[in-house]
């Protein structure tokens, strides 16, 4: 009779329960603070040798005058007084505009492709196979270098320049496009573009209630469209058209005027493009298959076609499994950029640890400050894809 | 990728290791038994392996006396390439012992990397090669022209001056290594590239068709390349310096790879100190005194390097110039060795 109450545990005292957790709490602070005292040490054995070698320490280079030129800058930079830091934000912007894009880019064709390699026709299901296997097993570099090589440098010569539409030109220094110039009613044009968007969503929100409430679906893309190109459309005719294109010229050596897109910068983009894609394609693929089959029968079971059933029942739940590894891939596009060194793109990488760095000869400090960057740009990459697979999980009770 | 290598590794050394006694280069070669000499890899006439893989040139022949003077054996020498991007830090990291790489005496180089430069064994100067079918007659002519350059050289920034000062607008299209920058200007790239006029003679027989292309008469810049060291070995510093003198003053008294064997039994004193015959300058730097007789055997004294190199016994067919004797109204000029 009392070996009954004695067969449940005593529960811990709480003076235990608190010397475990405080027992902890030191451990993990004790750890901190060697990893710091480390860190600490490094840096400073680090500048004492670096001061006995007589070698240049410290991070005054920033604010020295650089005095090179860099090809694409798409912030204000002049080699006679723009500084060693400036040179450092040209970099990261051309960093951040070819993974961007890139990014993009690879994560359309990256899911084209991988839902074409689960298409029941046998052609296309193979070709997008074929597509994945061979991308996907040549090193980016030689795929950087053959389409800058065999690509772009097979684009005719300044004098014998492809002529586009409105102006354009296309050889192998580049594509050059007119370039926009506003006036400054420029900026009614670009409210009127933010109000239709906003019309444009409100509508769309209106008819998938009207759905919802009704059953009855209301076609909402065209009325859409009108209203996003339709807005502004009239607002610039009404202000008197505040938009005027530089014209590109062919001058002795180069084209003047106009928009410029460097082969570099193209070969970079689309062989990282290329290139992720094939691995985003596989990952979409996986995400796809995970999706239970009972899932597509029930939506078949329903009445819904298979367009609509992989927009509506498959994807959103394939999303799922598809943002982690979708993550990974994001973060490699943004790193493989580095890889512009090759072909002469003023990356990051190239202009800041590769002319700043061998200017200055302060190796340490360059090197340390490119691999924080890097660091950063793919902690917050990371941070919006979680957050954004947050949206994505299953909702649990 | 092997330029960050080698500058996280210098990181993990500087970050965690104790400077090792840095006046020991002499001993620690002599211990390997070799040279390490950073060299250039693709530069004609300067720094290049040939097709059988000997290293040849003006630079890769300093190297080779150094190791002459030190171990009678001009072949006891490791030649590293390196490109512009991590030539210094190769020297700093202690991954060579000297940098022949026809590196320009800069005072920012001298003052913040922790190097010294030994002597100036090529004076030269930045120049512009062109497509002949441009119909560019002067560097002046190049406004808005692409212009190929290495990166991080002082030929960078050099464009960027010259450029600027004669109100021009440039567009540099940068690369790391030369090949590169080369390759480029040959597929019409760029209009113009820009290097050391001796690179340009050089690169210039690397072309597809190298009659296509001239170099324009304009020099823009002043380029002392010298051979570096690391600071703080005197001894060291000394051996590479003397080495250039040695040759120099060599071919000054008329002494060659043929004739040094002669030459032992001149009367001119300058000769019998040059050759060790009389004095112990050779012991004074940590070798023997036949020190400079090594030099010469192995590769001759300086006009014949040169020569044999860059000059008129080579395809560049580079005249002397600025690296004529001082006697015949040239810069180099041989410290007395005395």
């Amino acid at each position: 009779m009392s070996d009954v109450a004695r067969v449940s545990p005593r529960p811990p005292s709480r003076r235990g329960r608190h010397r475990r957790h405080a027992g902890g709490l030191l451990l993990q602070a004790a750890l901190v603070a060697v990893v710091a005292g480390l860190i600490g040490a490094a840096g400073y054995n680090a500048a004492q040798n670096l001061a006995k070698a007589n070698i240049a320490h410290g991070f005054g280079f920033w604010n020295n005058t650089a005095g090179f030129d860099i090809s694409q800058t798409l912030i204000a930079y002049s080699s006679s007084t723009s500084t060693f830091g400036r040179a450092f934000w040209v970099g990261l912007l051309n960093t951040l505009l070819v993974a961007g894009i890139g990014i993009v880019l690879a994560t359309v064709l990256g899911f084209v492709i991988g839902i074409a390699r689960l298409s029941r026709n046998w052609l296309v299901a193979r070709l997008a196979g074929g597509y994945v296997e061979v991308i996907r097993n040549i090193p980016l570099l030689l795929q950087i270098l053959f389409w800058y090589n065999a690509v772009l440098k097979a684009l005719p010569e300044i004098r014998g320049s492809i002529a586009l539409p409105f102006g354009g030109y296309l050889n192998n220094r580049g594509l050059f496009l007119p370039k926009p110039v506003f006036a400054p009613d420029f900026d009614a044009v670009v409210i009127a573009f933010g109000a239709g968007i906003a019309v444009a969503i409100a509508l769309w929100l209106w008819a998938t209630r009207q759905q919802e409430r009704t059953g009855r679906q209301i076609p909402v893309l065209w009325p859409a469209l009108a209203v996003i190109v339709g807005l502004p459309f009239i607002v610039f005719v009404v202000a008197g058209k505040p938009l005027s294109f530089g014209i590109p010229d062919i001058g002795r050596f180069n084209i003047r005027g106009g928009l410029e897109i460097l082969p570099e910068f193209a070969a970079l983009l689309f062989a990282l493009t290329v290139y992720t894609a094939a691995f985003i394609a596989e990952v979409v693929r996986a995400g796809v298959l995970a999706v239970p089959h009972g899932q597509v029968e029930a939506a078949q079971a329903l009445g819904l076609r298979g367009g609509t059933v992989l927009r509506l029942v498959v994807i959103p739940q394939a999303m799922r499994v598809i943002v982690p590894p979708l993550t990974s891939q994001y973060l490699n596009l943004t790193k493989n950029s580095s890889l512009a060194v090759a072909i002469g793109y003023p990356d990051l990488v190239q202009v800041f640890a590769g002319s700043v760095l061998n200017i200055t000869g302060q190796a340490v400090e360059v090197i340390a400050i490119t691999m924080a960057v890097y660091l950063s740009i793919s902690l917050v990459t990371s941070l919006l894809m979680n957050l954004y697979g947050r949206t994505t999980a299953l909702v649990e009770r | 990728m092997k330029r960050l290598a080698t500058a996280f590794a210098i990181a993990t050394v500087l970050a965690f290791g104790i400077q090792a006694a840095s006046a020991q280069t002499l001993k620690a070669v002599k211990d390997r038994g070799e040279l390490l000499c950073g060299a250039n890899g693709q530069l004609a006439g300067f720094g290049m392996p040939d097709p059988q893989g000997n290293w040849t040139g003006f630079d890769v022949d300093f190297c080779r006396a150094i190791a002459a003077a030190i171990f009678n054996d001009p072949t006891k020498v490791k030649f590293v390439p390196l490109t512009a991007s991590n030539r210094f830090t190769a020297l700093q990291s202690g991954e060579v012992d000297v940098l022949s790489r026809n590196t320009t005496w800069t005072m920012s180089r001298d003052t913040q990397l922790g190097i010294d430069f030994a002597a100036v064994n090529y004076f030269d100067g930045q120049g512009f090669m062109v497509h002949k079918a441009l119909k560019v007659a002067s560097a002046l002519e190049l406004n808005d022209a692409s212009v190929c350059v290495q990166q991080g050289t002082t030929t960078e920034l050099n464009l960027a001056d010259y450029f600027r000062s004669n109100h021009m607008s440039l567009k540099p299209v940068t690369f790391a290594t030369l090949d590169e920058a080369l390759k480029a200007y040959d597929s019409s790239r760029c209009d113009a590239f820009t290097t050391d006029s001796s690179g340009l003679y050089g690169s210039r027989l690397l072309l597809a068709s190298p009659s296509d292309n001239i170099v324009l008469p304009e020099i823009i810049s002043k380029e002392p390349l010298s051979p570096a060291v690391r600071q703080g070995d005197d001894t060291w510093e000394d051996i590479v310096r003397w080495t250039h003198y040695a040759m120099v003053n060599a071919e000054e008294l008329g002494v060659n790879k043929a004739n040094v064997d002669d030459q032992k039994n001149s009367t001119n004193p300058e000769i019998r100190r040059l050759l060790g015959v009389e004095g112990q300058f050779g012991e004074s730097l940590g070798l023997t005194n036949d020190w400079a007789v090594r030099i010469i055997k192995a590769v001759g004294n300086y006009g014949e390097s040169f020569e044999r190199n860059v000059g008129q016994g080579s395809p560049l067919k580079i005249t002397r110039g600025l690296n004529a004797l001082w006697t015949k109204g040239g810069l180099q000029y041989g410290l007395p060795i005395r």
